[in-house]
C-alpha cells in the first residue's frame, strides 16, 4: 500500500503564497489557480463550462463594446481597491452610451512574487462588485510577468451591453442652450488616492467614490430618453471631460464655480497641493447634457438615485466657434477651464 | 475653505474695484509690477485686469522661478541625471522646461535617467536615505522662500552622514532682480518701460521681511507694496500703490501683515547664512548675468555640492530666436506680442520657460486668458 493518495492536489497556500511564472505557465499549476481562485470567486454558468470563451445570447437593441486597463497604484486605497475599480469602470464607460450592461471579462498580467493573499483579496473584491452590479465576468485571461517587469497586478476588462431603441447618446449630440450637469462630488477619487502616495502623505477622512452607475443611467434614461451627452470624468477630471464634449460638439460651454459640487475636503487638500478640483479624477460620477426643457426633470431623476443624490446644473453650452469651456469665477471674472496639460498625477486609474 | 474664502469673496473684490476706480486719476497711467508668479497667477486665474479701471495697468515681472533659470542649467541638470547611478530629484516644475537638443528632465527621463518628482527637500534626503548605494542629487531651484528649506536638508544629509547625498544649487535672490529691472535700460534711461510702483513679494518676504525693499522705495523713488497670493490681496495692494502715487509717497507698505513682518524669519535667515554664500554672479534667462543675484553652498558644506562633486561647468546657451522670454521677463512685451505664443509655443509643447510653469506669464495667459484675445461669436454668424 502506497502513502500517496490519488488525485491529491495540494490547494494553492492563499496565506503565504506568491505569483510564480508557473502560475501563467499554461500547466496544472495556472489550471489550479484559475480554478481555486477565479472560477470560485467569479463563479457562474459561463465559467463553470471552462471554454476559453463565453457564449450568450443578446437582447434586443444596439450592441455596445468597451476595454479599459488598470494600473492604479497603489493597489488598495480609501473607499476601493484596483479589483472593484476594474469591474466598475469597464460597466460605467459601457453605460455611458445609455447601455445595460450584460458581461464583462478580464485580463490579468502578474507579476511575479506577488502575495497571493492580496491577489485573492483583488479578485473578490471584483467578484463583489460584479455581483453587486449584476454584471457577470464570463471569460478571462491570466498572464505572469518576471519580478521588475510589472507592478503588482494590471487588470484589463472589456465589457459588452446593449442601448434600448430610441436612445441615442453621444458625445457630439451637445448643441448650444443645452444644459450640464454633474451627479455629484467632484474630485474625490484622485484625493483619495493622492493622500496615499509616498511623498505625499496627508491624513484625511477622502474616500474614493468608485462606484458602477449604469442604474443611475437606467433612472436617467428613464426620465428622459433624448439625453444628448453622458460621460464618466476619469482622468483628467471634469474641465477634461466638457474640452471632449464641448470638441466633439463643436460648441461652447460657460459654466459655474459656484454650481459645482466640491467636498470642503476635497478642496482644501487641492489647495494645499496646488491643484485644481476640476482637474482630478473622479470614478463614480457621471456628466450629463440635455436640451433645456429636459434639465429640471433629469436633475429630479439624479436626485433621486442614491449615487446621483449631491447632483447639480452647472451651466449650459454655446455657439463658439473656438469651442472654449468658460468658466464665472466666484470671484466675479470669466476664465478659461483648459484642457489638462501634461500629466497632473500618473496610474490614478 | 476657511481662511481661504475670505480672501476670494466677489462682493469684496468689486468694492475694492469701485474704490480703485475711484481713487485712480483719470489724467495719469499707473504701471505696476507684479514682480511674483504667483500674483501673475492670481491676476489670471481670477480675471482681475477685467476689475481695473483701464488706466491701472499690470506688468509682469520676472518672479517665477522656473522661468528664469537659463537653459544651461537644465542641460546641467540632465548631465547630472545622466550619470550611471544617478537619481535626480526636482520639482515637478522643472520637468518640462525646455533644455538644449529638444530635451527637458521629462524627455531624458523617458530616455532611461532616474528623475524624480518630489515636493519637498525633505523627500530627496529620504531617497538618499534608501538608497546608499546610488548618488542622490537635489535639484534645488527658487527665490528665498524655497531656500531655507534646501538648508535644511544639506544640514541633515551633513548631520547623517549621508555620504550619497547632493544638491544642484540654483537659489536665487529678489532684490537683485528687481535692481537689475530697475537699472536696465528700458526702464531708466528710455522709458519705454514704465514701472511706476511694484507689489512686492509674498512668500519670499516672510523669509527675508520688507525691510530690504526699504532701499528701492527710496533709491529708486517707486512704491512698494507687499501682498499675498490671494486675489483680495492683489486688488488692495493695487489700491494702496494708486494712493501712494496719489499723494507723491515711495514707501514700503505691508499688505500681507498676517504673514510678513519687517525683519521676516530669524531662524530661517541664520539657517541660509549659515550654509550658502553669494555667487558673484548668475545667469538668468531673460536678465542675463546679474552680479550678486544667487546663492553658492559654502566651502564647509562643499561636499554636498554636486556642482563640485560632478565636476560640473556652466555653460551659456542662447534662446530660441523665435522665443520673447527674455523680454517677457523685463516687462518690455506682453505674451501676445510674441510671434510664437500659441502658435508653435503651447503649454503641450513649449518654446520657452514662461509656457511651462503655471507662474509663468505666458502660461497664465495661456490657460486663463486667451479666449479673451478672440471675439466669440456664434457659429452660425
Amino acid at each position: 500500500m502506497s502513502g500517496v493518495r490519488t488525485g491529491y492536489v495540494r490547494p494553492v497556500d492563499f496565506k503565504h503564497g506568491c505569483v510564480d511564472l508557473t502560475h501563467g505557465g499554461g500547466g496544472r499549476a495556472m489550471a489550479q489557480l484559475i480554478e481555486e481562485l477565479f472560477q470560485r470567486a467569479f463563479d457562474n454558468e459561463w465559467l463553470r463550462r471552462r471554454n476559453d470563451q463565453a457564449a450568450f445570447d443578446l437582447p434586443a437593441g444596439r450592441l455596445v463594446m468597451s476595454t479599459d486597463s488598470h494600473v492604479v497604484s497603489p493597489l488598495f486605497f480609501p473607499g476601493g481597491d484596483i479589483g472593484c475599480l476594474s469591474v466598475h469602470g469597464t460597466i460605467n464607460d459601457v453605460a455611458m452610451a445609455g447601455a445595460r450592461p450584460l458581461y464583462l471579462a478580464a485580463g490579468f498580467i502578474l507579476e511575479e512574487g506577488y502575495p497571493l493573499a492580496e491577489l485573492k483579496r483583488i479578485v473578490e473584491s471584483m467578484a463583489a462588485a460584479s455581483k453587486q452590479a449584476g454584471v457577470p465576468i464570463v471569460t478571462g485571461d491570466t498572464k505572469v510577468v518576471e519580478k521588475g517587469k510589472g507592478d503588482g497586478v494590471f487588470i484589463t476588462t472589456t465589457g459588452v451591453g446593449v442601448v434600448p431603441a430610441g436612445v441615442e447618446i453621444s458625445g457630439d449630440r451637445a448643441r448650444p442652450g443645452d444644459r450640464i450637469l454633474v451627479s455629484g462630488t467632484m474630485g474625490d477619487h484622485g484625493v483619495a488616492i493622492m493622500s496615499l502616495r509616498e511623498n505625499l502623505s496627508f491624513e484625511t477622512t477622502i474616500r474614493s467614490d468608485t462606484a458602477a452607475l449604469h442604474g443611475l443611467v437606467a433612472a436617467m434614461v428613464e426620465a428622459v430618453p433624448g439625453i444628448r451627452c453622458l460621460r464618466d470624468p476619469t482622468r483628467g477630471g471634469l474641465a477634461t471631460t466638457l474640452n471632449e464634449l464641448a470638441s466633439q460638439s463643436g460648441v461652447g460651454m460657460v459654466i459655474s464655480e459656484a454650481g459645482i459640487p466640491v467636498r470642503p475636503e476635497v478642496d482644501a487638500a487641492c489647495e494645499f497641493l496646488g491643484l485644481d478640483p476640476l482637474y482630478v479624477a473622479n470614478e463614480g460620477k457621471l456628466v450629463a447634457i440635455c436640451a433645456p426643457a429636459d434639465a429640471e426633470r433629469l436633475l429630479t431623476a439624479m436626485r433621486a438615485h442614491p449615487l446621483g443624490r449631491d447632483a447639480a446644473l452647472i451651466g449650459e453650452a454655446i455657439a463658439d466657434p473656438h469651442r472654449f469651456v468658460q468658466m464665472d469665477t466666484r470671484f466675479g471674472g470669466r476664465r478659461v477651464v483648459d484642457w489638462l496639460t501634461g500629466e497632473q498625477l500618473p496610474r490614478i486609474c | 475653505m476657511k481662511y481661504v474664502d475670505e480672501f476670494r469673496d466677489g462682493t469684496v473684490a468689486r468694492g475694492l474695484a469701485a474704490a480703485i476706480a475711484r481713487d485712480a486719476d483719470p489724467a495719469r497711467e499707473y504701471h505696476l509690477m507684479e514682480f511674483c508668479g504667483g500674483h501673475t497667477h492670481a491676476i489670471s486665474r481670477y480675471g482681475l485686469k477685467d476689475l481695473l479701471p483701464a488706466n491701472v495697468q499690470m506688468v509682469h515681472g520676472p518672479g517665477c522661478p522656473v522661468c528664469v533659470l537659463p537653459i544651461g542649467r537644465i542641460d546641467n541638470a540632465i548631465e547630472i541625471a545622466s550619470r550611471p547611478g544617478v537619481i535626480l530629484c526636482t520639482y515637478a516644475d522643472t520637468m518640462r522646461v525646455p533644455a538644449s537638443k529638444g530635451l527637458s528632465l521629462l524627455k531624458a527621463k523617458a530616455r532611461g535617467a532616474d528623475i524624480r518628482m518630489v515636493y519637498s527637500s525633505a523627500d530627496a534626503v529620504r531617497i538618499a536615505r534608501e538608497n546608499p548605494g546610488r548618488e542622490v542629487v537635489f535639484f534645488a531651484i527658487g527665490f528665498e522662500t524655497t531656500t531655507p528649506p534646501t538648508a535644511v536638508a544639506i544640514r541633515a544629509a551633513k548631520a547623517e552622514g549621508l555620504a550619497n547625498f547632493s544638491v544642484f544649487c540654483n537659489h536665487v535672490l529678489t532684490p537683485a532682480a528687481i535692481t537689475h529691472i530697475l537699472e536696465s535700460a528700458e526702464v531708466r534711461d528710455y522709458g519705454t518701460v514704465p514701472i511706476d510702483g511694484f507689489i512686492g513679494p509674498a512668500h519670499v518676504s516672510t523669509v527675508i521681511g520688507s525691510q530690504p525693499y526699504e532701499y528701492f522705495a527710496e533709491e529708486y523713488a517707486r512704491p512698494v507694496v507687499i501682498a499675498g497670493f490671494e486675489p483680495l490681496d492683489v486688488m488692495q495692494a493695487i489700491r494702496m500703490l494708486v494712493r501712494q502715487l496719489n499723494d507723491g509717497r515711495a514707501e514700503v507698505e505691508n499688505e500681507f501683515a498676517r504673514a510678513v513682518t519687517r525683519d521676516g524669519n530669524a531662524k530661517a535667515k541664520a539657517l541660509v547664512a549659515e550654509v550658502f554664500e553669494l555667487r558673484r554672479s548668475f545667469e538668468w534667462r531673460g536678465l542675463g548675468e546679474v552680479p550678486y543675484s544667487a546663492l553658492a553652498i559654502k566651502p564647509a558644506y562643499r561636499d554636498f555640492d554636486a556642482e563640485a562633486r560632478f565636476g560640473i561647468a556652466y555653460r551659456s546657451v542662447a534662446d530660441n530666436k523665435a522665443c520673447e522670454c527674455g523680454a517677457i521677463l523685463r516687462g518690455v512685451k506682453k505674451p501676445t506680442d510674441c510671434k510664437v505664443f500659441g502658435t508653435v509655443c503651447t503649454p503641450e509643447n513649449p518654446i520657452g520657460s514662461c509656457m511651462v510653469s503655471s507662474e509663468g506669464a505666458c502660461a497664465a495667459h495661456y490657460t486663463y486668458g486667451r479666449f479673451k484675445d478672440v471675439a466669440i461669436v456664434p457659429a452660425s454668424a
